[in-house]
């Protein structure tokens, strides 16, 4: 956990003895956290070329020095290497603290990874940079599909967002380099700024547990951070390139870091990648180009008992949406979902046309941290966040230059974070944090805001414990406080504000009457109460039992209140409710792990009811000149959701071995007693991988998807009368598609270019055999097949 | 302790910065695409009652449901002048849709759909690549009383050269559609 090593020195007994070589230098090796003896580390004099290792008591004596300058290398098997310059007047006694973390090794045994835990009882999984590489042209949700239990829920083919046990969007937090991500993540179509070639590791903690980020993750974590720094003197960089057949596209990534012994850093990382149309296996998908770019600086000092650091990121995207996808009305979406084929193909391009989305999300922040000894670490948090959103829309005449959406969103956070592990048996922490949030859509658009101008302030403070109670055994409890105030402005029309009985309820929020519309100011507060408690048991060396119970709270998004509109691509309307209150979700879950010889498998289980979920679901019709449209509405009644992943691995000889995760989550309106939407279906993906390390690390693996048919969907079909057939017709959006089976392929091999250079290549087939199959959660499935086969090459240069 | 002051001082800084920018009234959006009212107008070619037909949804995308109406019944076995308007009265004035569905000829196309022997309709102008537009048309009415549908649908980015479209069959044109209305007709 900590690799970092502190040395203080307590007390300083001088005594002078002339100018000759006689001086002694003793001193004890302790614990920086809990005082206790560390036997074994060597104490290296490098001026003198000796050494010698501490005792039992953790002793150690070096005689007959010199008077002078003394550099000393302390290491220890669990402790990074430690240099240390003491300037010798006499005979010298001093107490060394280690940062000694042995425990925190038989944690990382436990799970066989090496990474870092945020939580000891909740459901926990990492992806690493060695997977992370064969994702390298691809987004953050797609990676995510890695790890059990996670699928996205994606509109085309480009825009996908991580799904975790059935839950997305607001309700899975993502945290970037410990800041929480805000771009506007409420809309599906809001795909995460997140520049997968910058991480180093990334964890998904399913369920609510890990209430030092947030009180309302509903769904879970996404924990996103970049690459560690070591306090070292180092230079290093990696360089990846790489281009795929699938839309002719190609990428680049390049990061440099340079660290001091002082514990001095600095990294820079830049990336790039485009691609144009995408291919399903029968047609061209006309305008599902992308380009995106961003750039990464981060500086600072990172000694074991202080530093800081600056980061800043930038990441500029432009993403085209299937241009078949746009409909005008309930007749449009009916002739696409009629249709076999995409209303829409044309011959391949690399350009990007309206539909699209432009956004660019630039992140500021810098850090503090202190540690004490005999209590722990003090962290101070400052970030500054703004995104802007552009969508261009299929326009008359020269609007199509204008966007129809032009939001900026700004976020400033304040956060302090606490951490004491002095103690033995417990370890605690606590934070406080502060928040302003400003949200100002852009009426230059010509079009009516679909969210509001509004002001957002949030306070949280969190407590959370870990206990040790013996034999491995963990207890681990916590709880946090959040406030969210809300102050919005937003117009109605006239007749809509009627419509839904706001007049009524919500007439002393009218600023004033524009005559067709209205113009309002919400306000609203939230206090939202969530706690966790959860226990890891040792069952033997072999098995771990995870039980977790967390309850969480989360206030209503702006979409959830105040949406009013045409989505083009559903052709329906969605409208908010201002009445809307938090969801309450209470979450049991546990994990079996268990790891004996070639075996490995690990089972979780959760079940989540919640409390008022909010979603939004068909209503009734309202007609336009252009036809009659669906009305959808977000509402909110208890729902139930249950389900496991599973994952088994099984070593059949050095070079061969076999691997299954399978994932299936079921969902309920109990209320309505009525399947939730949108539910991911069962899916089960098995690996066989052929290794040989002889051959330049080379590892060959064949993987089979099987994603199954939801049969579980809420009926949300409606009659419609389509004036050109002249008839009334059953528009079917509900009937999901059906099962589908996939084969992906990936080969890697590593390559030792010098002393310290190696050549990692990746080669990458996805989708095989060419598969033509539409995925349910594809908010686009009615318009078209998803991505045919794709040949991917990545090489990334270690230096 | 020099580095924490800073930061609050500048975190503070930042903070007053940008609350003290906003307190304006947002500016209020009317919207500027859509197509609130669309009139057909019929005149005989003879002379006679020139018949209206109008749809107009004064709130338009909300849930107020347009007003369709038809001014009178269509006299049986005659050949009509027909147009097109298509207004914006979210503006004030009202703007000319018809200019920008003219000034993008090219891009746009509308459709009159006829049932139960209401009559047909033929184009009778065209845009620079001489396909029809279908603002300006002639309609000839059936020879024997009855009531049927008269559909009007304007299309953006259809596909002019698919077969049937420049005759007005609407089945092939794909496109999205800005405005459509069923009319119920008589004829008498």
């Amino acid at each position: 956990m900590r690799i970092f090593l502190m040395i203080i020195v307590l007390f300083v007994f001088g005594h002078t003895y002339g100018q000759n070589c006689q001086y002694t230098f003793k001193g004890t090796i302790k614990d920086f956290h809990d005082n206790t003896i560390i036997a074994d580390a060597l104490i290296y004099l490098k001026s003198e070329n000796k050494s010698v290792v501490s005792d039992m008591n953790g002793r150690f004596e070096i005689t007959d020095l010199c008077a002078g300058k003394i550099d000393l290398v302390i290491s220890h098997l669990s402790c990074e290497t430690k240099f240390i310059t003491i300037d010798l007047k006499g005979n010298l006694e001093k107490t060394i603290y280690l940062e000694h973390h042995i425990e925190s090794l038989e944690i990382v045994t436990i799970q066989g990874k090496g990474t870092r835990l945020f939580t000891k009882t909740s459901q926990e999984s990492t992806l690493r940079q060695k997977e992370l590489f064969n994702y390298s042209a691809a987004s953050l949700g797609e990676a995510l599909k890695e790890v059990k239990g996670v699928t996205t829920i994606n509109t085309g083919n480009t825009i996908a967002k991580p799904m975790i046990n059935g839950l997305h969007s607001n309700r899975v937090l993502i945290m970037t380099n410990g800041v929480r991500l805000q771009d506007q993540e409420w809309g599906i179509e809001h795909a995460p700024n997140v520049d997968l070639t910058s991480a180093g590791q990334i964890s998904v903690i399913k369920g609510s547990g890990a209430l030092a980020f947030g009180g309302d993750a509903i769904g879970g974590v996404v924990v996103v951070n970049p690459r560690r720094v070591l306090s070292k003197d180092t230079l290093y960089g990696q360089t990846t390139i790489g281009g795929q057949t699938n839309g002719w596209g190609g990428n680049i990534n390049s990061s440099i870091n340079k660290s001091f012994d002082k514990g001095w850093f600095v990294n820079l990382q830049g990336s790039y990648r485009k691609h144009g149309d995408l291919r399903a296996p029968d047609y061209n998908l006309s305008n599902t180009g992308l380009q995106a770019g961003g750039f990464t600086i981060n500086t600072g000092l990172n000694k074991f008992e202080y530093g800081f650091s600056v980061f800043y990121s930038f990441l500029d995207s432009e993403i085209a949406i299937l241009r078949a996808s746009h409909t005008g009305s309930v007749s449009d979406l009916v002739r696409a979902i009629n249709s076999d084929e995409p209303l829409v193909i044309e011959p391949f391009t690399y350009d990007i046309n309206p539909p699209k989305q432009e956004v660019n999300h630039q992140l500021f922040k810098t850090n503090f941290y202190k540690r004490f000894r005999n209590f722990g670490k003090i962290t101070l948090n400052y970030d500054y966040q703004n995104n802007e959103r552009l969508e261009f829309d299929i326009r008359r005449g020269d609007r199509e230059e204008r966007p129809a959406v032009d939001l900026e969103l700004q976020t400033h956070t304040l956060n302090l974070d606490g951490e004491y592990d002095a103690a033995d048996s417990y370890k605690l922490n606590f934070g406080l944090l502060g928040r302003y949030q400003v949200n100002f859509p852009d009426p230059a658009t010509g079009v009516r805001r679909l969210i509001p101008d509004y002001d957002r302030y949030d306070f949280g403070a969190y407590l959370t414990s870990e206990f040790d109670y013996g034999n491995g055994h963990i207890l681990e409890a916590g709880i946090r406080y959040d406030f969210n105030y809300v102050d919005a402005l937003k117009f109605y029309r006239t007749t809509r504000w009627e419509e839904r009985g706001y007049d009524e309820d919500f007439s002393d929020i009218i600023m004033e009457d524009l005559g067709t519309q209205l113009l309002t100011n919400p306000q609203f507060d939230y206090h939202n109460l969530s706690f966790s408690i959860g226990t890891r048991l040792k069952l033997s060396g072999h098995s771990d039992l995870l039980v977790n119970f967390s309850r969480a709270m989360r206030a209503p998004n702006p979409a959830e209140l105040f949406s009013e509109g045409l989505h083009h691509s559903a052709a329906r309307f969605e409208l908010g409710d201002l009445r809307i209150q938090q969801e309450i979700s209470h979450r049991i879950s546990s994990s079996l792990t268990y790891e004996k010889d070639r075996l490995s498998f690990d089972i979780d289980v959760f079940v989540n009811m919640i409390d008022d979920f909010i979603y939004i679901e068909p209503t009734g019709q309202e007609t336009t000149n252009r036809g009659p449209f669906p009305v959808w509405e977000y509402q909110s009644d208890d729902a139930l959701l249950y389900g496991f992943d599973l994952g088994v691995s099984y070593v059949i000889s050095e070079h061969w071995q076999l691997s299954n995760q399978s994932s299936y989550v079921r969902g309920q309106n109990t209320e309505l007693d009525l399947p939730l939407i949108n539910m991911p279906p069962f899916q089960t993906r098995t690996r066989v991988d052929y290794a040989v390390a002889d051959w330049h690390d080379f590892n060959l693996s064949l993987e089979h998807l099987f994603v199954a048919e939801q049969k579980r969907f809420p009926d949300n079909n409606f009659e419609a009368f389509i004036p050109e057939l002249g008839e009334s017709v059953e528009v079917d959006i509900s009937t999901p598609p059906p099962a589908y089976n996939l084969f992906n392929m990936n080969a890697n091999w590593s390559f030792q270019v010098n002393k310290q250079s190696n050549l990692q290549v990746g080669l990458i087939v996805n989708n095989v055999l060419n598969t033509s199959y539409r995925n349910y959660l594809n908010q686009l499935r009615f318009f078209a097949d998803e991505m045919g086969r794709n040949f991917i090459l990545q090489l990334k240069l270690n230096y | 302790m020099k580095t924490i002051k800073l930061l609050f001082l500048s975190i503070l800084t930042s903070a007053f910065i940008v609350s003290c920018s906003d307190d304006d009234t947002p500016e209020v959006v009317n919207e500027e695409e859509v197509i609130t009212t669309m009139t057909v107008t019929l005149i005989p070619q003879g002379g006679g009652d020139i018949v209206t037909l109008k749809t107009q949804d004064l709130d338009g995308d909300g849930p107020t449901q347009p007003v369709v109406t038809v001014s009178g019944p269509i006299a049986l076995n005659t050949t009509y002048d027909g147009s097109v308007e298509f207004l914006n009265e979210l503006e004030d004035p009202a703007e000319d849709i018809t200019e920008e569905v003219l000034e993008e000829d090219d891009e746009h196309q509308v459709f009159y759909t006829l049932s139960n022997d209401v009559g047909t309709v033929s184009y009778t102008d065209s845009d620079g690549d001489g396909n029809p537009i279908g603002v300006r048309f002639e309609y000839v009415s059936g020879s024997s009383a009855t009531t049927g549908g008269f559909v009007v649908t304007l299309r953006h980015e259809p596909n002019k050269s698919a077969p049937g479209v420049s005759d007005g069959i609407i089945n092939n044109a794909g496109g999205e559609t800005d405005i459509e209305q069923a009319w119920q007709v008589t004829l008498q």
